[in-house]
């Protein structure tokens, strides 16, 4: 058995070291936040200074833009893992008429690429007269993010055992109880899985929702565009603050379970 | 059976399929009728006096433009609010001009507004398919008292609108050579070092047509703005084999900066603006124009078709042009500015000013690449007028070689 | 009621893509049949050689994208399944805080992690100089503009899709069922192959079908991380439709590519032997 814990130990050893490299130019970023940068390029590092955390706030337009991509990033997850958690179900757990085109059209959203479903969701909305705002790009996102949350809850409702919920409706639990204290509980972490992608995939956009956005600007379109001349350092700021919140969540998150057990 | 897989091959599912066409009968319609051309002829004069009695001063305007166009405080635009009572919208919207294009025009072509008043293209492509497709508003020439004042007389013309038609300018960049001084220990002085096997690896191009169709053709002699489909075949030629010998290590956007700076690559093609923050910054990077020429590109102004609000966003054009705002706006942005006199008002502000913000404004004042002296100006070149049918032979020409 | 609830629970999903998915394809076959060009306009001419064309035109782009496509999609497998694994099996309570921590950079921007990345792996800079000054690399060794950070770039910003669904699928099974499997096995690897990874295997079609697809389309990574020649088919895509305005080519294109790829999933999922394994698990 100590072979056994070794290989353990190893591939904790290892998952950390995966997070690690996936973290990598987030050290970077978190950096040059903190660069005494004298021109508009922040790419060589100049000094230390904090003077950036004191003008946080100093963009108007970047801090809209930053607070439109969290309102966007949420409000499309919510309605993404709702409804794709259902199909999910329904695909991974029910024959019905219509599943092959709806499997179809799941592999379609993810197989689109981006600019694609950019240009002809702007026609669309064109077509069809609907002004482009935060909801046009929200319902954009909710369509590009709900196939990645349909294929996860697919893979998790196939290896559950059916028997579970027809046991809790044999006891008299109604159908909806059936789904709160049996169903939910045993997909959930392939809807959180979904909703984490979900967000990451909304919060990370650019090309989808620059055909859409009519004049909402997020974080994304607005540093693309700040390429031009120069990103200014506030945006490594604000990238520091997301990245730095997480953690906190993180720690926060296994500190309670820790106490929990 | 996996679901996905038992819906692919299950018999029924052909039946399906019918359905879903069935469905999107509604979506062909919607095709059939999005894509109509619609190319226009210029309006007649009358039709521009027409419209410009039509319209009225509505109290405000809706500006869009690049991001780090205009100081943090819109100190530019808070002046127009005060001195004309109209108030503004700016926003910060254009990343990149085809991709401007590319959703700007479904809403035109609808006929629908874009809801600005203003918007910020550079010459090329796309900003000629916009004049060409009706899009751009002409303006009224008698309402730009500062621009024909103050503009110099390069920006007032332009072969890609001539007459100010359509557009002024808001700030120019050249497109030149820039090399690393850490790596390159030569004076560069022609676009040959561009095709020197000498920097195998090393050298960087631009990957858009128009910037490395002409660097190709002014490498050969030839003027971009007097070239034919021969000409381009034989720019084609010299940049194909350029690649082939691997000289180039990539053809960049706009990251060739970063590349160059830091040593990636040792030359590039360039803009004028990026390399002159690197100096500030202090990075190792000098900006060339080379003898044998270079580009000048222009972000133009231009109203929109369907503007809600014309006769403010043209009081807003012209009132950049007055020199202490151009210098306001100049002295943020670093590129070259359509303003002339900017160059000694920054140098008057020089002198009063102290410190590190004298140096900086000392260093702008003096740079080339913030005001091209007459020599510098004497080898830029515009970019190639091309139709449509000429787009369609000078594009492929280019991409077959940038994006092998 | 009971034989409604599919159509119940599909019904919304259903809405939003017949609206925002089907009407616009529908309306992309169209265009991609049409010829003209964006100033005079398009015309319906059921031009199916259009396709003949863009194919014939760009197949080394089109087979490049598939190769890479393949082999980030197994490099992240290989990468991906121990992270999944361990955290199902051994992360215990702490599992969700490791997949957060695994998401958490992909909630910045990708311009941030980009700079980044080429700040990083710069041919002279912190990593790639510090190697050359000591002697360990040869002068003119670089990774950026090469093949190898394309394929390294997909794997990167896909890796969490990879590992996400294989973890879900994994820590459904129940870690007495390894403990017996190992009983019951003479090796651990025995034990491996014959129980946990055929349970496993809904979650790697899962990982693959969202990394493979992606990655395959993905114009971004070859852009900013490729040389003169790593163009892949969604930058050929992306130039015919904003700076050719060739709609009709960028459309066609993108039905070619889908096609490919849903033939692609498919010979990997006979390949793989899902189906029988998926059956197993349903009943």
């Amino acid at each position: 058995m100590r072979g056994a814990r070794f290989g353990d130990r190893l591939l904790h050893l290892y998952t950390w070291l995966v997070i690690v490299w996936l973290s990598s130019p987030i050290a970077v970023m978190i950096l040059f936040g903190f660069n005494d940068k004298r021109s508009k390029s922040n790419t060589t590092w100049q000094g230390f200074t904090l003077r950036w955390y004191g003008e946080l706030f100093d963009i108007p337009d970047l801090t809209v833009a930053l607070r439109n991509t969290l309102v966007i990033a949420l409000v499309s997850t919510v309605i993404t893992v709702v409804i794709g958690t259902m199909l999910g179900l329904a695909l991974g757990r029910h024959r019905f008429r219509g599943k092959g085109v709806t499997n179809f059209l799941v592999f379609a959203a993810i197989s689109t690429p981006e600019l694609v479903m950019g240009a002809s969701l702007l026609s669309l909305f064109v077509s069809g007269n609907v002004p482009r705002d935060a909801n046009t790009i929200i319902v954009s996102h909710v369509l590009f993010s709900l196939s990645f949350v349909v294929v996860t809850v697919r893979a998790r409702v196939v290896t559950l055992d059916p028997s579970l919920e027809e046991a809790a409706r044999d006891l008299g639990a109604t159908a909806w109880g059936t789904f709160r204290q049996v169903t939910l509980p045993a997909i959930m972490p392939g809807v959180l899985a979904g909703a984490m992608l979900s967000f990451a995939l909304s919060v990370d956009d650019y090309v989808v929702t620059s055909f859409v956005n009519g004049s909402t600007v997020t974080f994304p379109l607005w540093i693309v565009g700040a390429v031009k001349t120069g990103i200014p350092a506030q945006v490594n700021v604000m990238g520091t603050l997301i990245f730095g919140i997480g953690v906190l969540i993180a720690i926060a998150n296994a500190v309670a379970t820790r106490r929990r057990t | 059976m996996n679901p996905l897989m038992r819906g692919m091959t299950q018999p029924r599912t052909r039946r399906d399929v019918f359905r879903l066409t069935g469905l999107s009968a509604a979506g062909l319609a919607l095709a059939a009728c999005g894509v109509q051309g619609q190319k226009v002829a210029p309006p007649k004069a009358d039709a521009v006096a027409d419209y410009w009695a039509k319209q009225t001063k509505n109290g405000k305007v809706v500006f869009a433009n690049w991001p780090e166009y205009m100081p943090e405080d819109k100190g530019p635009l808070e002046r127009f609010k005060k001195d004309t009572g109209i108030s503004y919208e700016y926003k910060e919207v254009i990343q990149e001009n085809a991709e401007f294009f590319g959703k700007a025009d479904p809403v035109l072509r609808a006929g629908q507004p874009l809801g600005y008043d203003i918007v910020v293209m550079t010459n090329g492509i796309q900003l000629q398919h916009m004049i060409e497709l009706g899009y751009v508003v002409a303006l009224d020439q008698s309402k730009l008292p500062n621009f024909q004042a103050n503009a110099g007389q390069k920006y007032k013309e332009r072969a890609y609108d001539p007459g100010n038609k359509y557009t002024i300018p808001y700030t120019s960049g050249v497109t030149g050579i820039a090399y690393n001084t850490e790596y390159v220990k030569d004076d560069i002085t022609s676009i040959e070092s561009l095709f020197d096997a000498k920097y195998k690896g090393r050298v960087g191009m631009m990957s858009d047509a128009q910037e490395i169709g002409n660097f190709g053709m002014i490498a050969l002699g030839i003027d971009p703005e007097k070239s034919t489909e021969a000409d381009w075949k034989k720019a084609g030629e010299k940049l194909k084999a350029q690649r082939d010998a691997g000289i180039v290590r990539k053809y960049y956007d706009q990251s060739y900066i970063d590349a160059v700076s830091k040593g990636d690559i040792w030359l590039t093609m360039a803009w004028s603006g990026d390399v002159f923050q690197r100096q500030l910054a202090g990075e190792p990077v000098k900006f060339i124009v080379p003898e044998e020429g270079g580009t000048i590109w222009t972000d133009n102004m231009l109203i929109p078709k369907g503007a809600a609000n014309p006769v403010d966003a043209l009081m807003l054009m012209d009132y950049l042009y007055q020199p202490a705002v151009a210098a306001e706006l100049d002295e943020f942005i670093q590129f070259v500015t359509p303003v002339p006199a900017v160059q000694d008002l920054l140098r008057e502000k020089a002198g009063t000013a102290k410190g590190a913000a004298k140096k900086a404004l000392e260093e702008m004042v003096d740079s080339p690449l913030m005001f091209p002296t007459e020599a510098d100006y004497a080898k830029l070149r515009s970019y190639t007028q091309l139709t449509t049918q000429q787009e369609q032979v000078f594009n492929p020409i280019f991409q077959s070689i940038t994006q092998a | 009621m009971r034989r409604l609830t599919p159509y119940l629970l599909a019904l919304p999903s259903w809405m939003w893509l017949a609206i925002f998915l089907v009407v616009p394809m529908a309306a992309m076959a169209s265009v991609s049949l049409q010829t003209g060009n964006a100033i005079d306009g398009f015309a319906m001419t059921f031009s199916f050689s259009n396709y003949a064309d863009a194919i014939g035109a760009y197949s080394p782009q089109l087979l490049r994208s598939l190769l890479y496509g393949g082999l980030a999609t197994v490099a992240m497998l290989v990468i991906g399944y121990p992270v999944a694994y361990w955290i199902a099996f051994k992360a215990g309570h702490r599992k969700s805080v490791y997949l957060f921590l695994l998401l958490l950079p992909f909630f910045v921007s990708f311009v941030l992690r980009t700079i980044s990345w080429n700040f990083l792996l710069s041919d002279n800079g912190i990593l790639f100089g510090t190697l050359k000054d000591w002697g360990l690399l040869p002068a003119d060794f670089h990774v950026l503009a090469t093949t190898f950070a394309v394929v390294g770039g997909l794997t990167y910003n896909f890796l969490p899709f990879m590992i996400l669904p294989i973890y879900v699928a994994l820590e459904r099974v129940d870690p007495r069922v390894v403990e017996a499997a190992q009983d019951l096995y003479a090796t651990r690897a025995a034990a491996f192959r014959r129980v946990v990874l055929p349970l496993s295997l809904p979650g790697v079609f899962a990982g693959v079908l969202m990394t493979f697809v992606p990655a395959t389309a993905d114009p971004i990574n070859a852009a900013i991380l490729g040389g003169t020649s790593n163009t892949m088919i969604g930058n050929i895509i992306q130039t015919e439709y904003l700076t050719n305005l060739d709609y009709p080519t960028a459309s066609a294109l993108s039905f070619t590519l889908m096609a490919v790829l849903l033939v692609g999933i498919f010979v990997y999922a006979r390949a793989l032997g899902t189906e029988n394994v998926l059956e197993a698990a349903a009943r």
